[in-house]
């Protein structure tokens, strides 16, 4: 991918940081896989923290009757494990008695079941061999202590891909979860090049579950996959190495590598890929204006940084000035970081109170973090784009290249315009702004 | 185990955190996994700070489980310390730390830290977070309050406003003004609003004015206790309990009662003739307890409303909240699972929800007004206006918010004598709020009444009620009465025929059980 300019992050170095995280934990990531997977339930195996950690990502959701749920350990639980298996069991007993419609259970770690060590693993077993052959029952981890928000995704399909159906067929499957618009425009984008057999991991229903073999190959449509694509080379799958589809240029790069792994020729990837090229160049350009020239910096939250900002640096003529990831996997990020201007300040991990030091004497014009940091920055007169949003709203492929720019021009358009009615009564009523009050000469 | 979906309260060291970042100049080392910064963003958004909360969480990660996350902790207290420079620091663990038993009390207090370190013991597995506030206030005020001479003038602290309490910062604004009229001076408030110096002149004050029984009784009976300073019982919500809490203080002061009434409106607006209407509408009332006790009493002496149910979900208070329900001949819901809240609403049939944000779902869902009078609230509920419940602006402030909801009097006759006009037809729905106008097709948007599948009732298990059968006629009549209160008269009058054996509701049954209920 490399265009002779001169760019490319492959070897920079990488400032590794350790000490708080301002992040979310892997259980986070619940609150989209559960809607993905329709019918699936995710139990949490947590304490209260973990349940309200839910509730309060999870916004007005949890009103809509969700299929998640915590089943909060409680003293009892703690003191004799043999207890604690008993309660779980007959807490699933009774939950799948309420949801006879749910076919796929998955026992959610949580950082107190992990240190207690309640093996869910043989407890998912067990409970598979109680309630099959209508309920399968899966276990993975999205405890803060072992998963970073994101990577709660990778967890659950990772668990999920040895139970995956084998093929001797040579097939193509597109792994994380997408909101189903973007994942169909995927569909119509592959069948314009002619590769029809496309399956998707994870499937919306336990029926849909793509089937995996020595000829199958698979591309990632997010970063933050690592476990999940181990998982895949293990059942002798082939992953196609791209960048991710962010933006016109990264789905064009995305869908080229896959062209090239089904050997479909130019003619054909042109007629397929022109006119939406086209569309998504001219839909960035419009939100360009306001974000060329200015400087971005990320906070880790998703693993989505270095893509993003590979896309503002290139499509919308950002720079950035320093991008923090809470994981950066080498091996997958390679081709993004091909693509990324050098020199930018590469970060892995976090020690929040050093980063927002360098935050502060950076001060640039944007700041991608989270909502526990947004505020905040934002009084000190620094604009930002909360990062959640950017995994929760359709931002993948051509079609959303547009909105995907809009999000981050959005918080600078908003500045500019609340500028003029924010001065005036700040400097006619603040003591200590530097405005002295105007007197009558 | 206990399944849930939803939680009233979160775990007690969000309680500790709401007592720490209400005040200043005080810092809070968590000993906690990556993950649980979750918390912060209730502070950041919910309640709009532009300030992160002053907490510190040492992040351990499963490769630091074993002898390195005493050290992390340890290093952790060093950097908050040494960036911060807090008055004081309190340190603890959340649920996960408390497992792996570090005793962050014992390793902070070996770092000779040249401030007070207050350790605090939150048991996550079996307390909730109002024991958190409580109990972090009590160790607080223990360790701070220093003795004292009274100050020379008649002076009080206010205690229990926090962080992220449901409009504890105009009630602090309302109940100064109340002690300001008497020229009773403020000594401290706290916790929200002081410093941890602050604190330690706790015991100059006279006497001290509870406002949140739920975030201070603890700390209010010890400086009882120690420093012998008597402390409010009233909760000034509402125009009667404010001048109870006027004379009450003015007792405790020595001094004559006076409450300026120059801005009370309430009781004007409840007695005239447009509040008739108002008289004997059926409202079930939950919350906190403090709040959904003072509530319960403004809907019924103030607003003439009936209370057809009272409960909460903090179970430390459920004596005096049962002793009042008894009195008000109501059932007492206390309950910290809100299918338990569902059911109880459901089977009182209400035509009005005082409650919280959970409520104002359930409301929803049930096609029921609501207004919130309690914790845990959203974002709207933190408004930019100020918005008292407490005192006199308090009194008017709630007459507003529980009417709004209503649909108005004389709307409520011709709704009785034009059933059918089409603006007023049983989707536009009984509140004058937007959610349940129904979504014009094409305008998107989803419908305001979630399909029965989505009723939380298919977690709760179905329920199965043996009721007598309604003939087709009866069926047709009971829709023209107006469907707020066609709950009720669909309850009264099955009722009414299950206590006689009736096995089919015809018209006769209904208006014989309309005669039977008439007040």
């Amino acid at each position: 991918m490399n265009d002779g300019t001169p760019i490319g992050c492959r070897s920079a170095p990488v400032l590794r940081e350790r000490g708080q995280h301002e992040v979310f934990c892997g259980l986070t990531a619940i609150v989209w896989l559960h809607r993905k997977m329709q019918d699936a339930f995710f139990l949490v195996v947590g304490s209260r923290t973990c349940a309200h950690l839910l509730q309060s990502a999870a916004g007005v959701m949890i009103f809509a009757e969700p299929r998640f749920g915590t089943a909060i350990l409680e003293e009892g639980d703690l003191a004799g494990l043999k207890d604690a298996n008993e309660e779980l069991d007959r807490e699933v007993a009774r939950l799948l008695e309420r949801r006879p419609d749910i076919r796929q259970l998955f026992l959610v770690g949580s950082c107190p079941s992990e240190v207690i060590k309640l093996d869910l693993a043989r407890a998912a077993q067990r409970l598979t061999r109680v309630h099959a052959p209508h309920v399968r029952v899966l276990n993975y981890s999205g405890s803060g202590i072992e998963t970073t928000f994101t990577q709660g995704e990778d967890a659950c399909l990772a668990a999920m891909v040895p139970g995956l159906p084998a093929t001797e067929t040579s097939n193509l499957l597109l792994v994380g979860a997408l909101p189903d618009v973007v994942e169909d425009q995927a569909r119509v984008l592959l069948a314009g090049l002619g590769i029809d057999h496309v399956q998707v991991l994870p499937g919306r229903r336990a029926d849909q579950d793509p089937a995996v073999g020595p000829h199958t190959r698979y591309a990632l449509l997010q970063p933050f996959l690592g476990d999940t694509a181990a998982a895949l080379d293990g059942r002798g799958a082939t992953r196609i190495e791209a960048p991710f589809p962010f933006g016109e240029e990264g789905t064009t790069a995305w869908l080229r590598a896959v062209a090239d792994a089904f050997g479909i020729d130019e003619a054909t990837f042109a007629r397929a890929t022109d006119a939406p090229r086209a569309r998504a160049r001219r839909a960035v350009a419009a939100a360009a204006g306001t974000l060329s020239g200015k400087r971005v910096t990320f906070l880790p939250d998703s693993q989505l940084e270095i893509p993003l900002a590979r896309f503002l640096a290139r499509e919308c003529g950002m720079e950035p000035v320093e991008i923090g990831t809470p994981y950066l996997h080498a091996g997958l990020m390679a081709p993004e970081l091909d693509l990324l201007p050098t020199p930018v300040r590469l970060s892995e991990g976090q020690d929040v109170e050093r980063q927002l030091d360098r935050l502060r004497a950076d001060r640039p014009d944007l700041t991608v973090c989270g909502l526990g940091l947004a505020n905040p920055l934002e009084s000190e007169g620094l604009t930002t784009k909360w990062a959640i949003e950017l995994v929760f709203t359709p931002v993948h492929f051509y079609e959303q290249a547009g909105d995907l720019a809009a999000l981050f021009a959005r918080p600078l358009r908003r500045k500019a315009i609340l500028a003029g009615s924010f001065s005036l009564p700040v400097a006619g009523n603040t003591p200590g702004s530097g405005a002295e009050p105007r007197r009558a000469p | 185990m206990k399944l849930t979906v939803w939680t009233y309260e979160g775990p007690p060291h969000v309680g500790a955190m709401r007592v720490a970042t209400g005040m200043e100049g005080l810092h809070y080392v968590l000993h906690a996994p990556q993950g649980d910064t979750y918390a912060d963003l209730l502070f950041t958004m919910i309640e709009r700070r532009g300030k992160r909360p002053p907490v510190t969480y040492t992040t351990f990660q499963a490769r630091d489980l074993g002898a390195d996350t005493a050290t992390l902790f340890r290093d952790a207290c060093l950097a908050a310390y040494d960036r911060f420079r807090p008055e004081a620091l309190i340190v603890g663990a959340s649920c996960t730390a408390e497992l792996i038993q570090d005793d962050p009390g014992g390793l902070a207090e070996r770092l000779g830290l040249p401030v007070p370190v207050i350790a605090l013991e939150l048991p996550s597995y079996s307390r909730k977070e109002l024991f958190g506030t409580d109990e972090t206030f009590y160790q607080l005020a223990r360790t701070l309050a220093q003795p004292c001479g009274r100050t020379p003038e008649v002076s009080c602290n206010i205690l229990g406003p926090t962080g992220l309490g449901f409009r504890h910062r105009d009630d602090v604004v309302e109940v100064t003004k109340l002690l300001d009229a008497m020229g009773i001076a403020v000594n401290v408030v706290a916790p929200m609003g002081s410093r941890p110096s602050d604190l330690a002149r706790l015991g100059a004050a006279h006497f001290n004015v509870v406002l949140y029984p739920e975030h201070a009784e603890t700390a209010a009976r010890w400086l009882e206790r120690e420093h012998g300073q008597p402390f409010t019982k009233t909760i000034p919500i509402g125009t009667r309990a404010t001048r109870a809490f006027v004379e009450e203080v003015a007792g405790l002061a020595g001094i004559a009662p006076r409450l300026d009434t120059g801005d009370l409106r309430q009781p004007w607006w409840s007695a005239s003739v447009d509040s008739t209407y108002l008289t004997g509408k059926r409202v079930f009332v939950f919350g906190d307890a403090t709040h959904a006790m003072a509530a319960a009493r403004v809907a019924r002496d103030e607003m003439g409303f009936e209370v057809c149910g009272l409960g909460c979900y903090n179970r430390e208070f459920a004596r005096p909240l049962r002793a009042l329900a008894k009195e008000m001949g109501v059932e007492a819901t206390v309950t910290d699972d809100y299918l338990e809240v569902e059911r109880a609403i459901a089977a009182a049939a209400p035509e009005m929800i005082l409650g919280t944000q959970m409520e104002r779902h359930i409301g929803k869902r049930l096609g029921i007004p609501c207004a919130v009078i309690s914790a845990p609230v959203h974002v709207q509920d933190f408004p930019a206006r100020h918005s008292p419940q407490m005192g006199v602006e308090g009194a008017n402030v709630l007459f507003d918010t529980w009417v709004h909801p209503l649909v108005m009097g004389l709307e409520e006759h011709l709704l009785t004598m034009f059933r059918e006009d089409f603006e007023f037809s049983d989707a536009a729905g009984p509140s004058h709020h937007g959610g349940h106008a129904p979504v014009a097709a094409g305008e998107g948007g989803s419908a305001p009444h979630p399909p029965e599948a989505d009723s939380p009732r298919s977690i709760s298990g179905h329920r199965k009620d043996a009721e007598p059968v309604w003939a087709a006629a009866a069926e047709r009549e009971l829709r023209k009465i107006p469907f707020f209160v066609r709950g009720k008269a669909r309850r009264n009058t099955e009722s009414f025929a299950a206590e006689r054996g009736v096995a089919e509701i015809t018209v006769d049954t209904l208006y014989e059980a309309k005669a039977h209920y008439a007040r």
